[in-house]
């Protein structure tokens, strides 16, 4: 039943897949530190967008994703400085969608593209598509990376970091624009709608299972590549879409990661009230 | 607002003339006023009895007993992580406690009558709401339904805004208030509910000299006039010399209470602390100073107080002290 | 004469089903304005977006059952709020987490449900004309649901509405008042739930979030007080709405010619214009000078 699992046609589903894993998991763990699920959840709807408008002139499907994902990032950075993050967000989202479906309503789509585009298709990646997909991971995964200590320092204390010298918007931008990259290379495979569920699961357990934030970001990108190999499974023996998948295996990792936490309760060394010491 | 001298706040309830007693002078306007009754006719708002609060598993408050009669001004001392956020909210009823208990006269039912201004509230400049809808708040912010405008309402809230020397500020949003006006629109509105007992976190922090000697001076004039217990927490014991007449110090989640002057003194806290501690009086400001290295781990609210660089009070009568 | 047949095309008014969502639309629009000041006053702007996908789930689910819609959209809104509920975080961020990850999990679900649709019944357009919605395939059938949806978010507002804003000052306060902070804030989720279910069924989910959020954010900066911001909020989504319609009428005799452009399309154009202009008009006004403060 499973033979065909990796034969020469879904090597490269298996190759792209991880690749995506490990892009989702290193932004994800900033994701979630700092709390961005919503611009995560956000961005990839610009990426829908430029897919939709990338199908009208019939051009790359990663070259229109990469556009609007970049424009949707410039627009949360340039806004969501003044005014309220969220309120930015959403109305940048909902811009996104609207264009987007205007795009599609104005050219002649399939509602099947229109799905794959929202829900992933992983099985039909093409080896024309994975060379592209490494660079970008690299990059946005190296983007991460050499920002790390900044990106941490900002995440726990945006106040500390300013007085060191460190520009927390400036930060801030740099890691909206990574979010954009992974969006972007994760497009085809899980879909619009379930790249952000990939970047906050496996963060989110893994973040609950241990303090040390070097290992927890090891920990999370281990646990999406176990997210999407499976879903790849899954979906190559149910033929269901891979989004499926994800989105169950996030909230599972979810609830993993509260039950550790709620049976791992010691006492802390700092209590919740009443004491910065 | 002129400078020495505050606005004589209102008082809804009537307890004492409004305006008639000099508050610029504070420290000594106010021992004069207090001394008027004796402390054994006040009745008791705040007892607390052998308190212990545990959170997380960790001890925060150990044996902390003391009580509080109306009209009286009380400091809860103590550095960063002392559990001083700990001791209001149990009071409030927001902690739970582990032992003793704590009381507050009159109350009955869920909500005991006590007015509370949090440490740091962030406001967004664009909430659309003003100093007088924030006070109203204060009267009915927990009851159901519509509010029907009311000119009684109305009136009861500009005597309030007025009573903190706020009227002014009535029709701005609150979150573009500067931190010592907000300070007085949340006074305000915790007194709008009618409480027995006004319960402050912190409220001198981030207020430069000069505000906070008004927050003193209108939290004693507010104690004074209206017969309201105010119990506030600070981590530098200056600023509030003049008008304090019991301290709670706390200290490792212990705490040494009493009459100010009996507590403020090398041999108590010495005994707190558990090493030697000096208290030294100097040009009307009192130094406590913890020599020992092994607190300085406590934060460096230490230093500010050992130090005594913060208060700048005009000379206390010292005989005023009990 | 020839300058209103060129804002209203011919037929405009003459038309059933833009009638019904001329009617229709400010309905939503009037529901959403005060339940949507007090989310992005509380800072729940995602979780408002979040039911309006969470419903769509539930859409699917119903085309795949072959029951009424509406009865997928309310009972997912529902069990949204409630898993959310459930999960509930004290913290700010964490919050938005759980949100995102309820909201993870019933995209997926809708992934699956949308593609068994799709391969079991040929019904493929359901993806778009769940999510995307279509304000002028209101039918009439939908009132009593519009009413049962919209009047309780209505009511739920108006009972906890001293509760919600002191809440949103500041949580402490109105914990200090008595408040029941966990009650208040679980009606206030089912009410957001509610009225998004019932944006999401009559408008589409896209419409949905910016209806909730844009007006209200544009109202926070024309008045210092709550109940005019949410007359604001509810004026300017009544008028997006409808010029959103009158616009996309019109927009049969653009090009493509005959498909015409989304409504959603120019509702949320017009409801970020809205926006603009009031945050530009903030950073206009000159601050509040502090006053008093000088000797």
């Amino acid at each position: 039943m499973l033979s065909g699992l990796f034969s020469a046609f879904m090597l490269h589903s298996w190759e792209a897949t991880s690749v995506v894993a490990v892009a989702a998991g290193v932004v994800g763990f900033f994701v979630v530190l700092r709390g961005s699920t919503f611009a995560a959840h956000a961005i990839p709807q610009g990426a829908f967008t430029g897919a939709a408008a990338a199908a009208l002139l019939g051009t790359s499907t990663l070259l229109g994703a990469g556009v609007f994902s970049f424009l949707a990032v410039g627009a949360l950075a340039r806004w969501g400085r003044r005014g309220r993050h969220d309120v930015v967000t959403a109305l940048v989202l909902v811009i996104m969608l609207a264009t987007g479906s205007l795009f599609l309503s104005v050219g002649s789509q399939y509602a099947q593209q229109t799905f794959s585009l929202l829900f992933g298709e992983p099985l039909a990646v093409s080896s024309a598509y994975l060379w592209p997909t490494v660079g970008l991971a690299a990059a946005c995964t190296g983007l991460v990376l050499v920002s790390y200590r900044r990106l941490l320092l900002t995440s726990a204390a945006p106040e500390l970091a300013g007085a060191g010298g460190v520009s927390p918007a400036a930060v801030n931008f740099w890691f909206l624009l990574a979010i954009g990259a992974a969006t972007t290379l994760a497009l085809p495979v899980v879909g619009a709608l379930l790249v952000f569920s990939l970047m906050i699961g496996p963060p989110a357990a893994a973040r609950s299972l241990t303090a040390r934030p070097g290992v927890a970001l090891g920990l999370s990108v281990l646990l999406a590549l176990v997210t999407t190999w499976a879903a790849l499974v899954g979906a190559y023996w149910s033929n269901w879409p891979l989004g499926f998948f994800v989105g169950v295996a996030a909230v599972l990792w979810y609830l993993l990661g509260r039950g550790a936490k709620a049976w791992g309760h010691r006492p802390r060394t700092a209590p919740a009230v009443g004491s910065s010491r | 607002m002129p400078d020495p001298t505050l606005p004589a706040p209102a008082t809804p309830t009537g307890a004492a003339p409004a305006g008639a007693l000099p508050i610029g002078a504070v420290p000594t306007g106010a021992d004069a006023g207090r001394r008027t009754t004796p402390p054994g006719q006040r009745l008791p708002v705040l007892d607390v009895e052998g308190l212990g609060v545990r959170l997380g598993g960790r001890q925060v408050l150990s044996d902390v007993s003391f009580h509080l009669c109306q009209g009286e001004v009380a400091g809860l001392i103590g550095s960063n992580g002392a559990g001083k956020t700990t001791l209001l909210r149990a009071v409030l009823g927001l902690t739970p406690v582990s032992a003793g208990h704590v009381s507050v006269a009159g109350s009955r039912g869920r909500r005991p009558p006590v007015g509370y201004v949090p440490q740091k509230v962030v406001l967004d400049p664009d909430l659309p709401i003003r100093a007088r809808d924030l006070v109203q708040l204060g009267q009915d912010g927990h009851r159901w339904g519509l509010p029907w405008p009311s000119a009684a309402k109305r009136a009861a809230t500009e005597e309030l805004l007025a009573g903190v020397g706020a009227l002014h500020l009535a029709d701005a949003r609150v979150g573009q208030l500067s931190g010592g006006e907000l300070q007085r629109v949340l006074v305000a509105h915790a007194l709008a509910g009618g409480p027995r007992l006004l319960l402050l976190d912190e409220p001198l922090a981030n207020l430069d000299l000069r505000s906070a000697r008004d927050t003193v001076a209108l939290l004693d004039c507010i104690a004074r006039q209206q017969g309201i217990a105010v119990l506030m927490s600070t981590h530098d014991v200056n600023p509030l010399m003049g008008v304090m007449d019991r301290v709670v110090y706390l200290a490792g989640g212990r705490a040494a209470t009493g009459p100010t002057a009996d507590v403020v003194r090398s041999d108590v806290l010495s005994s707190l602390y558990g090493h030697h501690v000096d208290v030294l009086h100097a040009h009307g400001r009192v130094i406590v100073s913890i020599g020992d290295d092994a607190h300085r781990d406590d934060g460096c609210d230490a230093v500010p107080a050992s130090a005594g660089v913060l208060a700048d009070e005009p000379e206390p009568s010292r005989s005023g002290w009990r | 004469m020839s300058v209103l047949h060129a804002v209203f095309a011919p037929g405009f008014f003459s038309n059933g089903p833009v009638q019904a969502a001329l009617v229709m639309g400010a309905v939503v629009a009037l529901v959403c304005a005060p339940v949507g000041v007090l989310a992005v006053l509380r800072g729940q702007a995602f979780a408002g977006h979040a039911f309006a996908d969470i419903t769509s789930t539930g859409g699917s689910a119903a085309v795949l059952l072959g029951i009424s819609p509406v009865l997928g959209f309310a009972a997912s809104a529902a069990a949204g709020a409630a898993s959310m509920e459930g999960l509930g975080a004290r913290q700010r961020g964490d919050r938005d987490l759980v949100t995102g990850t309820v909201l993870g999990g019933a995209l997926g679900l809708s992934a699956l449900l949308l593609y068994l649709s799709t391969t079991r019944q040929g019904t493929s357009g359901a993806t778009v004309s769940v999510l995307f919605g279509s304000i002028f395939a209101v039918s009439a059938a939908n009132w009593p649901w519009v009413l049962s949806l919209g009047l309780p978010a209505l009511a739920v507002v108006a009972a906890a509405y001293r509760p919600l804003l002191l809440g949103s000052v500041s949580p402490e306060l109105a914990a200090a008042r008595g408040v029941r902070a966990r009650l208040v804030s679980a009606m206030y989720l089912g009410a957001l739930a509610a009225s998004v279910a019932l944006s999401a069924l009559t408008i589409g989910a896209v419409l949905s979030t910016a209806l909730l959020v844009g007006p209200a954010a544009a109202a926070l900066g024309l008045s210092s007080r709550p109940g005019r911001a949410m007359a604001w909020a509810g004026a300017i989504a009544v008028v997006s709405v409808w010029a959103g319609i009158v616009l996309a009428y019109d927009s049969y005799s653009w090009p493509p010619v005959g498909r015409g452009w989304p409504v959603s399309f120019f509702v949320v154009a017009l409801v970020t214009a809205f926006y603009a202009v009031s945050r530009a008009g903030v950073r206009r006004r000159p601050r509040r000078q502090p006053a008093g403060r000088g000797s």
